[in-house]
C-alpha cells in the first residue's frame, strides 16, 4: 500500500527527532549522564568530606586529661565536654583558634536542672525560685564534679513530680520515709542503693484502720481483713494522690 | 526536501557522530574513574555497616542540647522552621486526652527558667520524645524522588545529593515523620544524615555525642560488640508508624502508645 | 548557597503563629503552594477538553462537531502552559532536565514527565496536524510573505489534497484520538496518582484519588470548552449552535453526576471506616476548609450547576436564557474545580501528620509562588488560545469554501464544519 504523502513527511520528522534523541542517548552522550549512580557516589564523597565541628570527648581528653578525670567519677561523667562548652573541633585542631566558652550563667545549668514535670523520675532538679535564687550555680557546685555542698535531705530534689503531686494530696504532710525506707547511700549512689517500696497492706493499715494509733491516722478507714480481696492497696490507690485529681 | 538530500545528510551524520562519541567517551571515562575511585576515602567499606539509632524515652530530659548541637554541626538554619532533629513533650491526662508540644521550636523564655513549673495532677504520664529522620530501610522518600537525588547508602543512611536535587519537594511530602525540610539556602531537600561525615570517621553523630543522659545511642546493627545491638536485645523495641511499613532504623525503647 | 529570603522567614513566622495544636516543626512550611494548585487544574482542563473532542471522532456524536477544533486548540493552549507552574515552583528550575536524564522509575513524578511529553507530541500535536493539514495547505496558498512560509512549514510542505489523502487524514485523526483517550486518562490520572500514592498523607493517599482527579478533570475540561464557546460567540457577536451547546450541557451533566458520586463515595467511605485520621480530617474540613469545600466546591461548584443543568433539560427555556444558564454553570464549575484542587493540595498540608494539629497557608500576593503568578498562569492559556485561533481559525474552511476550486478540493470532503 502506498503511504500517503503526508504520512511520509510526518514520519520523516518523527524519525529525525527520534534519531537525534536515540543518538544522543545511546551514542553521543556518556552513559554516566543517564544514571543517578555516579552522582550518588559523588554525593557520598562530598558528604563524607563535610567539616566536623564537634571534636568528641576523646579529642578533648588528649589535652584535658585532668578535667576528664575530674568528671570521670562524678555525676556528670557521661556528659560530653561539648555539651556545655559547645563545638570545639576548631579548638582541638588549632590551639590558637578561639577557645570554647565556659558557661557560667545560672540559666545554663537551669536548662537541664530546673524542675520540669516531664523529666524522668530520679533526675536531680531544683526549684529555681527556692534554690538559692539568683545565685550562680558554680558558687557551690563544681561543674566537672557537681557534688552538692550538702547532701540533700529532701526527696523532692530528684523526685520533683512525685513530691509536687503529693503536696496537693491528703498525704501532703506524710514524709516519704514513712512508707519508703531510705539508706544513707541512696543520696550518693542513687541506683546502687534503692529505697524500699511498701510490700504489705500493714503499712497503709498504720493509718487506715479503725484502731490506728499513728498520730497521722486517717478518718477514712477500712477493714484490712476484707477490703480489696487479695490485692495490695496500691494496686488500686495511687499513694501519692489517693483522692485523685478532682 | 527530496530523498537524495535526506540520504546525504543522514550519511554525513554518522562520521560526525562517531567523532563526537570518541571525544565524549574519553571524557566520561575520566568522570567514571573519579566517581568510583573517590567513593571510598580512608578505605571505608560501607557494606560492612548497617547504622541505626536507639532512643530510650525514659532517659530524655528535654534539654534540647541535641537540637543545638545538630544545628551547629550541620549548618542548619537557626530559625525555628527547619529541624533535622527535635524534641516533643507529651502529656497524657487521666481522661485519655494527650497534649503534645514541640519544645524545640518554642524557645524557652529566659524568665521561665527562674519559675518552677506547677504540676498538673490530671497528667498521669508525661515524657519527652526525641525525633529525627528514621533512616528507613524501606524509605518512601527515596521511592518518590523523580531524579534519584535522594538515595540510600550501602550502610543504611539516606542522603540527599544537593547538587542534583531539583527542589520539587515530593520527598518532603512522602516522609510520614516530618523529618525533611527544604533548606532555604540551597533550595534543596535536607534532613538528618546521621552525621555521615562523622560516623564514617568513627565518631558519633553530634546529637548522640552531646546527649547528657544517653537517651540516644548510635550503633551498627551489623556490629558484633555494639551498643545498639545490646539495646536491641535488652529492650522492647518500638518504631514510629509501623503500619506504614517504612522499616525505620531509629529504635525506641519505652515508647508510649500515644507517641506519633 | 544564598541568604534566606526575608519574605520566607516572615511568611513562616506568621504561619507558625497560626498553628493550632501540635505539628512536627518542619510542617510549618507549606511545601506545595498555589502553583501546585494551578498545575493540576490546567492539566485537568487539557484532558477534559480532549475527551470532549474525542466524543466527536470516536463516538460519532455529530452534534458536538462545531466545537471539535475549538476543544483541540483549547487543549493545546492549556497544555503549553501546564509545565510552567511546575518549572516555577522548583527550587532549582535549571536542573529540571534531570527528570528526563536520570528519571527514577519508582517515582510517579518522573514518569509523568514522559507521559506529558507523549501526550503533547504524540497525541495532541499529531491530532491537530491531521485535522488542520488541508486547511494549512490552503492557507499557505492564499497567504503572502512570512505567513506563507509559516503555514507551509506547519503543514510540513505537504501538497496532497486528493480525496484519498483527505480521507486518510480523517482516519488518522480518528486513530490518534482512540489512542488519545487512554493517554488523556493517563495524563491526568497520573497527576491523581502522584497524590494518591502518598501513604504518609491520608487526605491524599487513597485509591480513589486518581479516579476522582480524572473525573473532575473531565468536568473542568468540558466546562471550559463550553465557557470559551459562549464567550467567543459573545465577543464575535456570532450565532451559537444550540444543539451543540445542549449536547455539551448533557455531557457536562453526566460528568458532574459521576464526579459528585465518586467524591461522595470517598467521603462516605472515610467516615464509615473511621480510621485514626478521621478526627483530624473532620476538624480540617470544619475549621480550615469549610468555605472552600462545602460552600465553593460542593454547593456552588457542583450542586448548583447540577440543578441548573437539570432544569435546562427539563424546563423549556428560550435560547437566550439557556445560554445564560450554561454560561453561569460553566463558570461556577470552573471555580468549583479550582477550589477542589485547592482543597486537595493545600488542604492536605493544613493538618499535621501527627494527627494532632492544624496549620495555615498564607499565600503571598507577589513573587514567584504567589497569587499574582497564579492569575497570570491562569490567564496565559487564553492568550495562547487567542493566538492559536488566529493562526488556525476553526471555521476557515467553511468561510472560504466558495473560493476553493471545486475540482481541487471537492466540497464533499471538507473536514470539520467548524
Amino acid at each position: 500500500m502506498k503511504l500517503p504523502e503526508q504520512v511520509t513527511r510526518l514520519g520523516v520528522v518523527i524519525a529525525v527527532i527520534a534519531a537525534i534523541v536515540l543518538l544522543l542517548r545511546f551514542v553521543i552522550l556518556p552513559e554516566s549522564f543517564f544514571s543517578a549512580k555516579p552522582h550518588q557516589a559523588a554525593a557520598v564523597v562530598r558528604e563524607m568530606a563535610k567539616p566536623i565541628h564537634h571534636a568528641g570527648v576523646a579529642a578533648c581528653r588528649e589535652c584535658h586529661e585532668e578535667q576528664y578525670q575530674e568528671k570521670y567519677g562524678g555525676a556528670h561523667r557521661d556528659i560530653a565536654c561539648e555539651n556545655c562548652h559547645g563545638p570545639a573541633a576548631a579548638h582541638a585542631a588549632d590551639e590558637n583558634a578561639p577557645k570554647p566558652p565556659k558557661p557560667r550563667e545560672r540559666e545554663f545549668c537551669l536548662n537541664c536542672h530546673a524542675f520540669d514535670s516531664s523529666r524522668p523520675n530520679g533526675f536531680p532538679q531544683v526549684d529555681p525560685q527556692q534554690h538559692n535564687p539568683r545565685k550562680k550555680c558554680l558558687t557551690c557546685h563544681e561543674a566537672h564534679d557537681p557534688v552538692p555542698p550538702k547532701v540533700p535531705r529532701d526527696c523532692a530534689g530528684c523526685h520533683g513530680r512525685i513530691a509536687r503531686t503529693k503536696a496537693l494530696s491528703t498525704h501532703a504532710l506524710i514524709e516519704c520515709t514513712a512508707c519508703h525506707t531510705v539508706d544513707e547511700r541512696h543520696f550518693t549512689d542513687p541506683r546502687g542503693a534503692l529505697p524500699t517500696k511498701p510490700e504489705s497492706r500493714e503499712i497503709c493499715g498504720r493509718c487506715h484502720t479503725a484502731d490506728a494509733t499513728d498520730p497521722q491516722a486517717s478518718e477514712s478507714v477500712v477493714d484490712m481483713a476484707t477490703h480489696g480481696g487479695i490485692y495490695v492497696c496500691w494496686e488500686c490507690h495511687y499513694a501519692h494522690l489517693p483522692e485523685g485529681s478532682k | 526536501m527530496n530523498k537524495r538530500d535526506f540520504l546525504k545528510d543522514a550519511i554525513l551524520f554518522f562520521p560526525a557522530a562517531a567523532t563526537l562519541q570518541a571525544l565524549a567517551s574519553d571524557a566520561s571515562a575520566t568522570a567514571d574513574a573519579t566517581a568510583t575511585a573517590g567513593a571510598t576515602p580512608n578505605d571505608y567499606d560501607a557494606t560492612r555497616h548497617w547504622y541505626g539509632m536507639g532512643v530510650d524515652i525514659n532517659k530524655c530530659i528535654g534539654c534540647n542540647r541535641c537540637v543545638e548541637a545538630c544545628k551547629a554541626e550541620n549548618d542548619v538554619p537557626e530559625e525555628p522552621f527547619f529541624f533535622r532533629t527535635w524534641i516533643e513533650r507529651y502529656r497524657i491526662h487521666e481522661n485519655g486526652e494527650t497534649t503534645v508540644e514541640c519544645i524545640s521550636s518554642k524557645p524557652r523564655p529566659p524568665e521561665q527558667t527562674e519559675q518552677a513549673e506547677p504540676v498538673d495532677p490530671t497528667v498521669v504520664r508525661t515524657f519527652f520524645v526525641p525525633k529525627l529522620c528514621n533512616q528507613c530501610a524501606h524509605p518512601p522518600c527515596v521511592q518518590v524522588c523523580p531524579v534519584g537525588a535522594t538515595f540510600q547508602t550501602e550502610d543504611g543512611v539516606v542522603l540527599v545529593n544537593s547538587q542534583t536535587c531539583i527542589g520539587c519537594r515530593y520527598c518532603i511530602q512522602a516522609c510520614p515523620y516530618g523529618a525533611r525540610y527544604l533548606n532555604p539556602r540551597t533550595r534543596t531537600a535536607d534532613k538528618c544524615t546521621f552525621c555521615y561525615h562523622r560516623i564514617t570517621e568513627g565518631l558519633l553523630p553530634a546529637c548522640v555525642e552531646v546527649c547528657p543522659t544517653e537517651a540516644r545511642i548510635f550503633g551498627d546493627l551489623k556490629g558484633q560488640a555494639d551498643r545498639l545491638v545490646r539495646f536491641h536485645r535488652l529492650n522492647k523495641i518500638n518504631v514510629l508508624k509501623e503500619d506504614l511499613n517504612t522499616e525505620p532504623k531509629v529504635l525506641y525503647a519505652n515508647m508510649d502508645g500515644e507517641v506519633r | 548557597m544564598s541568604a534566606i529570603p526575608e519574605s520566607l522567614l516572615e511568611q513562616l513566622g506568621q504561619q507558625l503563629q497560626q498553628v493550632q495544636g501540635f505539628i512536627y516543626p518542619n510542617e510549618v512550611e507549606t511545601q506545595w503552594a498555589i502553583l501546585i494548585v494551578v498545575y493540576p487544574y490546567i492539566t485537568g482542563i487539557v484532558a477534559g477538553a480532549f475527551i470532549l473532542a474525542s466524543m466527536v471522532k470516536v463516538f460519532n456524536v455529530v452534534e458536538v462537531q462545531p466545537i471539535y477544533r475549538l476543544a483541540l486548540l483549547t487543549a493545546l493552549a492549556f497544555m503549553l502552559v501546564a509545565g510552567m507552574p511546575l518549572q516555577l515552583h522548583l527550587g532549582h528550575p535549571e536542573r529540571a532536565y534531570e527528570i528526563f536524564m536520570t528519571p527514577q522509575p519508582t517515582s510517579a513524578m518522573a514518569m509523568f514527565g514522559f507521559v506529558y511529553l507523549w501526550y503533547l507530541l504524540g497525541i495532541l500535536l499529531i491530532e491537530i496536524w491531521f485535522e488542520y493539514r488541508a486547511q494549512m495547505i490552503l492557507m499557505a496558498r492564499e497567504a503572502k510573505g512570512l505567513m506563507k512560509g509559516v503555514y507551509g512549514a506547519l503543514s510540513l510542505f505537504s501538497r496532497d489534497l486528493s480525496p484519498e489523502a483527505l480521507a486518510f487524514d480523517k482516519k488518522a485523526s480518528k486513530f490518534v484520538t482512540i489512542i488519545g483517550i487512554p493517554s488523556a486518562f493517563l495524563l491526568h490520572g497520573y497527576v491523581g496518582f502522584i497524590f494518591g500514592s502518598v501513604k504518609a498523607n491520608p487526605w491524599w493517599g487513597s485509591v480513589l484519588m486518581p479516579i476522582v482527579f480524572l473525573m473532575s478533570a473531565i468536568v473542568s475540561g468540558i466546562a471550559m470548552v463550553m465557557f470559551i464557546y459562549i464567550l467567543l460567540s459573545l465577543l464575535r457577536n456570532e450565532k451559537l449552535d444550540m444543539v451543540c451547546l445542549d449536547k455539551i450541557g448533557l455531557f457536562l451533566l453526566v460528568a458532574i453526576i459521576v464526579d459528585f458520586s465518586l467524591e461522595a463515595l470517598d467521603y462516605i467511605h472515610r467516615l464509615y471506616q473511621s480510621e485514626e485520621s478521621i478526627g483530624i480530617l473532620t476538624e480540617l474540613v470544619s475549621a480550615k476548609l469549610f468555605t472552600s469545600l462545602v460552600v465553593v466546591q460542593l454547593l456552588l461548584g457542583m450542586l448548583l450547576p447540577l440543578v441548573i443543568l437539570v432544569l435546562v433539560r427539563t424546563v423549556r427555556f428560550n435560547e437566550e436564557l439557556r445560554k445564560l444558564l450554561y454560561f453561569t454553570s460553566s463558570l461556577l464549575i470552573l471555580l468549583g474545580i479550582f477550589s477542589m484542587r485547592w482543597n486537595v493540595v493545600i488542604g492536605g498540608q493544613l493538618y499535621s501528620k501527627s494527627f494532632r494539629g492544624l496549620m495555615a497557608y498564607k499565600m503571598e500576593i507577589t513573587g514567584i509562588e504567589s497569587l499574582a503568578m497564579a492569575l497570570f498562569l491562569l490567564a496565559l492559556p487564553f492568550i495562547f488560545l487567542a493566538v492559536l485561533l488566529w493562526l488556525l481559525p476553526p471555521r476557515w474552511m467553511e468561510r472560504h469554501a466558495a473560493q476553493i476550486p471545486e475540482e481541487a478540493y471537492p466540497a464533499a470532503n471538507l473536514v470539520g464544519r467548524t
